[in-house]
């Protein structure tokens, strides 16, 4: 029987979750293997030097940058604050002194007598990485991080912007086709995370905003819209450090698009529990897709991951079509004819032959068909 | 000793490509070619998986044993094995620099060519002038993390203290690899050479420091192969070395392993050296355009790091806007539905065309991302800026000067497109007529494309054994389109172009163009005498108003005869006569035989 592979997205019940979380640079990891943690809890820390200012000595004080050293007042590494006088020229006969006050609160770093330059550093910038999920340490990194575990479901979405973000999750939508609009966010969803249906509006994630709603999962959304919360056009697909309020993940795709009754009917099981989630998408070699975290502290043991062989589709298998004119449609997998066969557009491709589920049969490139695990 | 055999990998960011050629009856053949996915990423983490799976591939397709377990057999046993074993690479996001000098135009230009001459791809350039305040620069460097900097400035003897003003920016922001936080970052100091002492002692504890000769060492010289030549070894030696699996690849390698845009650069001067000719060469992939040229013996690259036709495709169409998409696109469209569809192309990037409708949108998209990088590519590959010249009156007559560019379209003997869209159109025509569109060649181009791109492999076979290369390229990679002839000059509608005489092996055939007509002949790849007389005020490489008697090449195309315009070249406002235009232009060139007409 003839097989292919096709890209696809996790959507699991239950499964051994990994998470890494590592530092920026290294520092303190607070944690040990074995420990156990909640969401909050700061696993590491460091600090990042803080912004630095270049103030150009020798021309504030009208002297030859070969003379900006004994003209200084602080030594390196010394604490300095804001106003505080630097540097002072020596002046004539002991008079007509210019003087430097510091711009800001810090250290003065270095000094230069090629350049004249004094390079002050404002303090360090505290930097702490908490656990995200719960679970158990499994492994640290010295000075790096940690890798924390856990049971739960994991389901990643297509595409997302904004960062991590976490709340109790809420689906307030009845049925996955249907959009979430303004109407459906109350106050009460205030810190939430909110499962919608098939699309919202510009003016609806305007108003979750205002809600103070903590993240929001949709089918789809429109790209002219996506480029309007960010305030520039999406040009590759790479975000995770917008600031915009609720993360937003889309499940589906661009456009006004169902989200797959798999993904709806596992979140909706799970409304009322918390989740993790992050919006951080890297459509790229090593691609990084937005994901749902919903931890289970009672590990069973019994969890479930996919195979390689479970994205190989075969005859009867149920799939979905990710691009026009059939985009969205679900239907099975009748045969995977082995020959390249000609589309309309007169490519040579590789394809299936699809049966939807009213009954109409189409010939689809495989390339064009993602798997629905089942 | 003549090598026999030689197999090549491309370790790209997604494919591995391995070719196996071989020498036969005096000539070198491509053989086969395998591929197999790249395994940087987890689960694997090893790229030699993928070299191992992509070499199995081929073995299976030649019936010649190259393995023994997981060992390339070299050099060649009989029937087994091959004589060399080469490799380029991008895979992992390729090489990522941060290049500096004092004047932007200047010395951050002549850094700039070398870092993109040896394969990187340039994510900032930093210079005193260009106009960021200090703590700017220093945020940006925390935050860019590239894999190396090359840090030039001044002439030799000339300013010092712009230079330290760099390093000491470079030693405030003590910058991090990219990969490895356990390792110093490669800077390569390129600049005056008065100033390596004071940089030697700002940013030798904190980086890894190379100094070699000055990138610039007159205002009138440029010296870039010392710092290209240092960019490979602190690439194998550092980025490749922190990639997972490379220790073990470049244990198997013959020769060191290239970047692969550093490879390609490589067989296009080989090509344009080899047959004394302009060629413009161009790479479009899904993230990147790669875009290649010698004019007057000068090499230069440019990559547009997001103009490309999957990842970074909704880039193009925010760069180029709506309307200049929608101009190559002979029906209407919605720009909502439109912008919907190019997003979940972008998500979901290993998608293709199925309808007829989506594959002209994607190559309305691919004649915008040829046409932006081609605009980047002109700006940059200039003569050297800041040159201080004695013009003669012939000079004068000549226009050339400082900063101006060197690429010019009516020199232009070659246009080489590779990368899917490309080489994948289901009609050559199409791509004839998206790498016309794009670059608007004037005069007499001879059009080809790479037939399985396996330029790489070849750029870095060239750099250890040119014939084979050569010949390889010329027989097995390029695919001969055709010569598109196209008369410059103002002209008013209905106004005869050109006046053509073209002697076909078989037959004569003459004929009048007119404005805005696209006429396609079909010849084959052989050399044509053909007699050119461009109309009123117009030029056809023989100065204006000059006929020309030359020969050229058919192909599998033939030979385009575009007549609607060159300086200007204009598309129709009116949105119908636009449509039919593009229609008659389509019927005409056979590009979509099924295009309904308008």
């Amino acid at each position: 029987m003839s097989r292919s592979y096709t890209p696809g997205l996790k959507i699991l019940a239950r499964t051994k979750i990994s998470k890494k979380r590592q530092l920026p640079m290294k520092g303190v990891v607070h944690l040990k293997i074995g420990d156990k943690v909640k969401p909050d809890k700061v696993v590491a820390s460091t600090e990042i030097p803080g912004n630095v200012r270049m103030v150009n000595v020798a021309n504030k004080l009208n002297i030859e940058p070969e003379n900006v050293p004994e003209c200084m007042l602080v030594k390196l590494d010394e604490n300095i604050s804001k106003n505080q006088i630097i540097a002072e020229s020596k002046g004539i006969f002991g008079m007509f002194k210019s003087q430097l006050k510091s711009p800001i609160d810090g250290t003065l770093t270095s000094v230069s007598e090629v350049t004249g330059q004094a390079i002050l550093s404002e303090p360090p910038i505290p930097v702490e990485v908490d656990a995200y999920t719960s679970g158990t340490i499994t492994n640290v990194e010295i000075d790096e991080g940690v890798t924390i575990e856990t049971e739960g479901v994991l389901a990643q979405g297509i595409l997302g912007i904004g960062g991590e973000n976490r709340g109790i999750l809420e689906v307030v939508t009845t049925s996955p086709n249907d959009e979430l609009t303004a109407e459906m966010i109350q106050e009460s969803h205030k810190d939430k995370i909110l499962v919608g249906g098939s699309f919202l509006t510009m003016s609806t994630f305007k108003h979750a905003k205002e809600m103070g709603v903590s993240g929001i999962i949709s089918g789809g959304f429109d790209y002219l819209d996506l480029s309007k919360i960010l305030g520039y056009s999406l040009g590759v697909a790479i975000t995770g450090s917008e600031r915009i309020g609720p993360s937003l993940i889309i499940t589906e795709g661009f456009g006004r698009i169902g989200m797959a009754d798999r993904t709806y009917k596992l979140l909706s099981s799970n409304a009322g529990k918390f989740a993790a989630i992050n919006g951080s998408t890297q459509i790229r070699a090593g691609v990084i897709r937005p994901e749902i975290i919903i931890p289970n502290d009672k590990v069973s043991g019994d969890s479930s991951d996919y195979e390689e062989a479970d994205l190989a589709i075969s005859d009867g298998s149920l799939i979905r079509v990710i691009r026009a004119p059939y985009f969205g449609k679900v239907g099975k997998v009748r045969s995977l004819p082995p020959e390249l066969t000609k589309m309309e557009s007169e490519t040579m491709v590789r394809v299936a032959e699809i049966e939807f589920k009213d009954g109409s049969i189409e010939i689809i490139p495989r390339a064009n068909l993602e798997m629905i695990l089942t | 000793m003549e090598l026999r055999s030689i197999l090549a990998t491309d370790c790209g960011s997604t494919t591995t490509k391995a070719i196996l050629i071989e020498l036969v009856d005096g000539e070198y053949r491509l053989q086969v070619r395998g591929e197999a996915p790249t395994t940087v990423e987890a689960p694997f983490e090893d790229v030699t998986r993928g070299v191992l799976n992509a070499v199995g591939e081929v073995e299976e397709l030649s019936g010649r044993k190259l393995l023994d377990g997981e060992n390339i057999l070299t050099p060649q046993n009989g029937d087994e094995g091959v004589d060399i074993y080469v490799s380029t690479s991008s895979a992992g996001g390729g090489l990522q620099m941060m290049v500096g000098g004092v004047v932007k135009s200047m010395t951050g230009e002549s850094a700039q060519r070398a870092a993109l001459g040896a394969g990187a791809i340039v994510m900032d350039v930093l210079a005193s002038n260009d106009g960021r305040l200090y703590h700017e620069k220093v945020q940006r460097i925390r935050q860019l993390r590239p894999d190396m900097i090359l840090l030039s400035g001044g002439i030799d003897g000339g300013t010092v203290t712009h230079v330290v003003e760099l390093a000491e920016i470079l030693e405030a922001a003590n910058p991090k690899p990219r990969l490895g936080i356990n390792y110093k970052l490669p800077v390569i100091y390129a600049g005056n050479n008065k100033a390596a002492e004071p940089v030697h002692e700002r940013l030798s504890e904190i980086t890894d420091l190379i100094t070699v000769a000055n990138i610039r060492p007159t205002l009138e010289e440029e010296n870039l192969q010392p710092s290209r030549d240092k960019i490979h070894d602190l690439f194998m030696e550092h980025v490749m070395a922190q990639a997972p699996g490379y220790k073990k690849l470049m244990s198997w390698t013959d020769a060191p392993i290239m970047p692969t845009p550093g490879a390609v650069g490589e067989i296009i001067k080989k090509i344009a050296k080899a047959e004394n000719i302009e060629v413009v060469g161009v790479d479009i992939g899904g993230a990147t355009t790669d875009i290649f040229s010698v004019f007057q013996g000068q090499f230069n690259r440019t990559v547009s790091a997001n103009l490309g036709m999957s990842y970074s495709v909704c880039n193009v169409f925010a760069e180029s806007g709506f309307n200049n998409v929608a101009r190559w696109v002979p029906f209407d469209m919605d720009e909502a539905n439109l912008t919907n569809r190019i997003g979940n192309k972008m998500i979901r990037p290993t998608t293709v065309p199925q309808t007829l409708e989506a594959l002209i949108i994607e190559h309305a998209i691919a004649r915008e991302a040829l046409r932006l990088s081609f605009e980047q590519h002109k700006e940059f590959a200039v003569h050297l800026k800041g040159v201080q010249t004695e013009r003669t009156i012939s000079d004068a007559f000549e226009q050339t000067s400082s900063g101006e560019t060197l690429v010019n379209l009516m020199k232009l003997d070659m246009l080489v497109g590779s990368g899917g869209v490309l080489s994948h159109a289901p009609r050559r025509h199409q791509a004839a007529r998206m790498l016309i569109d794009a670059f608007l060649p004037e005069g007499i181009t001879q059009l080809a494309v790479d037939s399985i791109f396996m330029m790489p492999q070849l750029g870095i076979l060239s750099t250890i054994h040119p014939k084979a290369a050569v010949e390889v390229f010329e027989k097995d990679c390029l695919i001969r389109l055709g010569t598109c002839i196209a008369p410059v000059g103002k002209t008013k509608p209905d106004q005869a172009v050109l006046q053509y005489e073209i002697s076909l092996p078989n037959e004569k055939i003459d004929g009048e163009l007119l404005f805005g007509e696209l006429k396609l002949i079909s010849a084959p790849f052989e050399p044509i005498r053909i007699k050119l007389t461009p109309g009123k005020g117009l030029d056809i490489g023989a100065g204006k108003n000059e006929a020309l008697e030359t020969k050229v090449y058919g192909g599998v195309v033939g030979i385009i005869l575009d007549g609607r315009g060159r300086q200007p070249f204009n598309l129709s406002k009116e949105v119908k006569k636009r449509m039919q235009n593009l229609y008659r232009w389509s019927v005409a060139t056979n590009e979509y035989p099924q295009l309904e007409a308008v």
